[in-house]
């Protein structure tokens, strides 16, 4: 297990390098880093000597990739690739390149405010969706499941924006049950959360209940099924002793994967209701043209969800007993 | 004078090589029954019907041209032409819908030069009556029931040609019950669309916005915009995700490594980012380089380009992902080993024994991720790395409206247009993706 695990930490370094390359060369090498100071500076009127002070401060005045002028070792490690990239390896995400602040202790603060937003949302969503899922199975081939299944397909085609908007509007403006947006924290927080975990929950019933009832149907076609029903159980009996415990496995595993994400937060639902999480924090970098940000959080999303295919695996092997890791 | 867009001159090349993919599907036995299938299923033809009015609207929209007209050379459509007379109806700000009056209260000159707090007539909206507040219901019956008359007419002819076609041929499809189905439905869209153009000319039948402009107008144009999304990107991921994925699954070794490698780097990213640097780089691109983007259109047309192209980078790692796993079951296969053991080229076995048993994963796909790609850009327009703000797209329609919602009374058109289209598109798409993938998916079709 241990060797498993350091195996595929290590293969995972390799990813790393590549992904820290694909945003170098995107935010880099197309535009080079005058282009990015002269667009933060404002477009026009902007000197020479401005836009030196902003590469400067910022450490963007070294060559990208290669330095002519430096010695030995240094002809690599006195470049922007170099003191960008490296430091994100140990979680040094440096300063942010619009306000200077430092982005690792932005990243500690905003998490959980992200996490008290996605992790209800998904426990929530998955009982419900499972619910609904069992709902049909048990009632096949009938006119709940035929309505469910139009239901599910028409809740999928109506766009998360509309569910957002939506719901503020009824329980925000309408019944005023709600506060429409903000964020406060400890346990104040509740009632500024509530509102995002249910839309999430309902935006997500269409799909996920439409997921897991494949699911349920592939496992109800299955020998052991109708070995049990054979024994003279009854078809709950069936599907909740038996059904409901196989199918658990590619869930469960499905859920494990995007656990770590939950800490990058939804970048939607968080601007909607100004939740001070890292979802806004990355849209707020998109829109202010933040490039140290956007990339600090590239990164870190590639670790988390590298770090989630791990998980997977190990799960696997928790709840599966035949899969072994090689 | 006729202008090509990129967008334009990509649209037609996928209607080419959509049509000669059709007619290599047709020739291929094995891909008769999934057809027919798909043929005979109601839900799937009335869909796809639906998602036919929206593609030809959309076309219409992509045969670009400049106006002739001495002062103004600005580069219009096929459908603005034809739709000229609500583009140019302005209003002042916003009213409602089918509305005579604007949605805000106004000074206004009254008799005896006193000045009067009230809601000013629109300019255009319901212009041509004298009292709107006793005439305007009847007015909108009577255009709408003209409306649907004339729809009634003029689908009716070329239905009655099609039947004296048929009447002879017991068989013919249009006989059978979904055949009916879809004339019916045919019918009432040609009815539906007649109305709207005749209602339409005389009012602003969902309001207008901020700027005075028609949202019906705006929701039409949009059209172009999402199908544009929702295809274009499969051009773009399609050839990546073909030929990488069959390669890797059929070549073990370093090529399988090579490529294993690039798609697991691309899906770490999270896609939303990897999208708002793409976009973010394209702004600065274009920022610095505002000589390569003389008209306000062909800049808008270049980031929607660049949109297609950066989402289908971003989205064809799973379809990758799937045909290699899809190979590499294929090239242990009985008749792929005695193919390599008669000598069959290599290149040979990968077009005649691969590809045609991957193509029903293909084809499933490229129908299951047109309507996410659809939601997708209303997203993305939202957080302002989508298309161009100047772009009539569902999502820059909902951008600008959704703050509208705490005015009292709440300005609800704008989104509520943006829904409907937004909502029969991916819905006809939804449910015709879940006829075909039922039809083509081989472990479905066992259970017949």
């Amino acid at each position: 297990m241990i060797h498993y695990i350091i195996r595929r930490l290590i293969y995972a370094l390799p990813l790393l390098i590549g992904v820290n390359i694909l945003t170098f060369v995107l935010f880099f090498v197309v535009n080079s880093p005058d282009d990015m100071a002269r667009m933060q500076l404002g477009q026009k009127h902007v000197t020479a000597q401005a836009v030196d002070n902003w590469k400067k401060q910022r450490g963007y005045d070294l060559p990208l990739l290669w330095n002519d002028a430096g010695q030995g070792l240094e002809t690599v490690t006195q470049t922007v690739f170099y003191q960008k990239s490296v430091g994100l390896f140990w979680f040094d995400f440096g300063i942010s390149d619009s306000d200077k602040r430092n982005i690792g202790a932005d990243i500690k603060q905003r998490m959980w405010p992200s996490l008290a937003v996605a992790l209800p949302s998904l426990v929530l969503g998955l009982l419900v969706n499972i619910t609904v899922a069992l709902m049909m199975v048990l009632f096949r081939n009938s006119y709940l499941e035929f309505s469910g299944v139009v239901l599910c397909v028409i809740l999928m085609s109506i766009s998360s924006l509309f569910y957002i908007i939506g719901g503020q509007f009824l329980f925000g403006k309408l019944l005023r049950l709600v506060p429409i947006s903000g964020y406060d924290g400890g346990f104040n927080a509740i009632k500024f959360v509530v509102l995002p975990v249910l839309i999430g929950v309902v935006s997500g019933i269409g799909s996920g209940a439409r997921w897991y009832r494949t699911l349920f149907l592939e496992e109800v076609e299955k020998d052991y099924v109708r070995t049990a029903r054979a024994k003279g159980l009854s078809e709950t009996q069936t599907l909740f002793r038996h059904v409901v415990k196989n199918a658990m496995i590619p869930i469960l595993t499905g859920v494990v994967v995007v656990l770590p994400l939950l800490f990058m937060g939804s970048l939607i639902m968080e601007s909607f209701f100004s939740i001070p999480g890292l979802g806004s924090y990355t849209i707020d970098a998109i829109s202010s043209q933040d490039f140290a940000i956007v990339r600090s959080m590239v990164f870190l999303g590639s670790v988390l969800y590298i770090f989630g295919l791990l998980l997977t695996d190990i799960s696997y092997t928790l709840v599966d007993p035949r899969v072994r890791l090689s | 004078m006729m202008v090509v867009l990129w967008t334009d001159a990509l649209i037609y090349l996928l209607l080419i090589s959509g049509s000669g993919f059709w007619l290599y599907m047709r020739g291929r036995a094995t891909m008769q029954r999934p057809i027919r299938k798909v043929g005979r299923s109601k839900t799937g033809m009335v869909s796809l019907t639906v998602l036919l009015l929206f593609v030809c609207i959309g076309l219409l929209d992509s045969i670009h041209f400049r106006t002739d007209e001495e002062r103004s050379n600005e580069i219009i459509s096929l459908l603005d032409y034809w739709a000229s007379p609500i583009r140019q109806k302005s209003e002042k700000t916003y009213s409602a819908p089918f509305s005579a009056y604007l949605f805000g209260k106004e000074l206004m000159a009254a008799d005896e030069g006193k000045q009067v707090w009230g809601y000013p007539r629109l300019k255009h909206g319901a212009a041509h009556l004298a009292d709107p507040d006793s005439e305007l219901a009847d007015d909108v019956l009577i255009k709408t029931l003209t409306g649907l008359a004339e729809g009634l007419v003029f689908s009716l002819l070329p239905l009655g040609l099609l039947w004296l076609l048929v009447r002879k041929r017991e068989d013919a499809w249009l006989k059978q019950s979904t055949g009916k189905t879809v004339i019916a439905v045919v019918v009432v869209l040609i009815s539906v669309v007649f109305t709207a153009i005749e209602l339409s000319a005389h009012y602003h039948i969902l309001g207008t916005d901020k700027v005075g402009e028609d949202v019906f107008y705006q929701a039409v144009k949009s059209i172009r915009t999402g199908l544009v999304i929702g295809t274009l990107t499969t051009l773009v991921m399609l050839p990546l995700a073909i030929v990488f994925g069959i390669l890797a699954g059929f070549f073990h070794g370093w090529l399988d490594d090579v490529i294993q490698y690039i798609y697991t780097t691309l899906n770490s990213v999270p896609g939303v980012l990897l999208i708002a640097a793409s976009i973010l780089m394209v702004q600065v691109y274009m920022a610095n380089h505002p000589d390569d983007f003389t008209s306000l259109i062909v800049r808008a047309d270049m980031r929607l380009l660049f949109l297609c192209l950066i989402l289908g980078v971003t989205s064809w790692t799973g379809l990758c992902r799937m045909l290699r796993a899809e190979t590499l079951k294929l090239r242990e296969m009985e008749y792929v080993q005695a193919a390599r053991a008669l000598g069959v080229k290599q290149g040979m076995i990968l077009y005649k024994h691969i590809l045609p048993n991957v193509m029903h994963i293909i084809i499933i796909s490229v129908v299951l991720d047109f309507s996410s790609l659809v939601l997708a850009e209303a997203v993305l327009s939202y957080i302002n790395i989508g298309v161009d703000p100047t772009t009539y797209s569902w999502g820059n329609m909902i951008n600008g409206a959704r703050l509208e919602m705490a005015r009292e009374p709440a300005v609800w058109w704008s989104l509520a247009a943006a829904f409907l289209f937004m909502f029969t598109l991916v819905l006809a798409a939804n449910l015709f993706a879940d006829t075909v993938r039922d039809a083509f998916d081989p472990r479905r079709a066992e259970h017949e």
